[in-house]
């Protein structure tokens, strides 16, 4: 898989699957996920990020232990994925029915001037999860498949993984909160703790 | 453990006392029959990691779910953690650990020196607030405080058991 076959638009993907969220709680990966998801609308029931690489899907995970009647997303990228990989042996072991996991991948460190990533050769973040015990997965290429995204990631029995190979390209900044604790508190009020 | 004090059913009471009811750890010698305890407890749940940093990342999840954990791990595993520990503070998110040490009191292997020797002050560098307890009594009560502090001020606290409690492993060597 080479970066130039990479087709799908990252963020009218994402824009199209909060669309169709539900109650969904949405856990961001630093970075581009952050951005994708404010840049579709801000809601107190995201939990955006600004640091903690390789920590969104343990962070999710926290989430989704202590909140199972809520189903609880996951979106992040393929290097933040990457360096925290050995959590999907966490999440397959804890199986929670209500997690799911997007991971964009860009196969690029695309915050950092996009160098070239390990998906971009061999590397399949899909696979490594089912390797791990995450029997659910699924790769789109193709723009337009969104509707199947957004009913596996947001409604099919947990933990599932999606991998989404979206397109390098260059969106306009779209920065939410960084105060983590406006982030924090905001989040814990709509869940009501 | 006859003649020792229990120092991981005192841990296990603190734990119950404060609904503290998921424990992630990457498990050390000295956590043995904690962990055993915390698995044949209704109620709560043992998370087995494949590296400390993810206990970080899911106390921090667990609280901002309304739930409560606690990160119990070996001295080494300590490293691993430094930057992962900017997560819970720039939320302003209690983290509670409980750190087992090891290069510190008779230890046997020179490869867990550095770190052990290093532990309390790369936490306190990340502003980690450090407990260290070097009796078995004193174990119980200090993990309550270091909890207390951590889930009602919301900050991150570590209980440092001494090797001298949790014993020097020998490798079978005089």
């Amino acid at each position: 898989m080479s970066a130039t076959s990479n087709k799908i638009a990252r963020r009218p993907l994402v824009a199209d699957l909060l669309a169709r969220r539900g109650g969904a709680l949405i856990v961001c990966g630093l970075g581009s996920p952050t951005w994708d998801t404010f840049a579709a609308g801000d809601s107190a029931e995201y939990l955006y990020s600004w640091g903690g690489m390789g920590l969104a899907v343990p962070t999710a995970l926290g989430v989704a232990l202590a909140q199972p009647a809520r189903r609880v997303v996951c979106i992040t990228g393929d290097g933040e994925m990457l360096m925290g990989i050995g959590t999907l042996g966490v999440v397959a072991d804890q199986a929670p029915a209500n997690l799911g996991i997007l991971v964009l991948d860009n196969e690029s460190f695309g915050e950092t001037g996009r160098q070239r990533g390990l998906t971009a050769s061999r590397a399949d973040i899909a696979a490594i999860a089912r390797g791990f015990g995450i029997a659910r997965t699924f790769t789109v290429t193709e723009q337009g498949a969104a509707a199947e995204l957004a009913d596996f990631l947001f409604k099919a029995p947990g933990p599932v993984l999606a991998v989404a190979k979206i397109a390098l390209s260059d969106d306009p900044w779209a920065l939410p909160e960084k105060d983590g604790a406006a982030i924090a508190y905001r989040f814990r009020e709509a869940l009501g703790v | 453990m006859s003649g020792i004090h229990d120092w991981s059913g005192d841990v296990l009471n603190a734990l119950r006392a404060r609904g503290i009811a998921t424990v992630c750890t990457v498990p050390d010698g000295g956590l043995t029959r904690l962990l055993r305890m915390v698995e044949a407890e209704p109620g709560m749940r043992l998370v087995t990691l494949s590296t400390e940093p993810e206990g970080i990342g899911i106390a921090t999840g667990c609280w901002l779910g309304g739930g409560r954990a606690v990160l119990a791990m070996q001295s080494s595993g300590v490293g691993n953690c430094i930057n992962a520990l900017g997560l819970p503070a720039a939320f302003r998110a209690p983290c509670l650990m409980l750190v087992t040490m090891r290069g510190q009191w008779g230890e046997f292997n020179p490869w867990q020196v550095p770190m052990g020797q290093g532990t309390r002050p790369a936490l306190e560098a990340v502003g980690v607030k450090c407990f260290p307890v070097d009796r078995a009594e004193e174990v119980g009560e200090t993990f309550a405080a270091a909890a207390d502090l951590a889930f009602h001020s919301r900050v991150s606290t570590a209980v440092l058991v001494s090797q001298r409690i949790v014993g020097a492993k020998g490798f079978g060597q005089k």
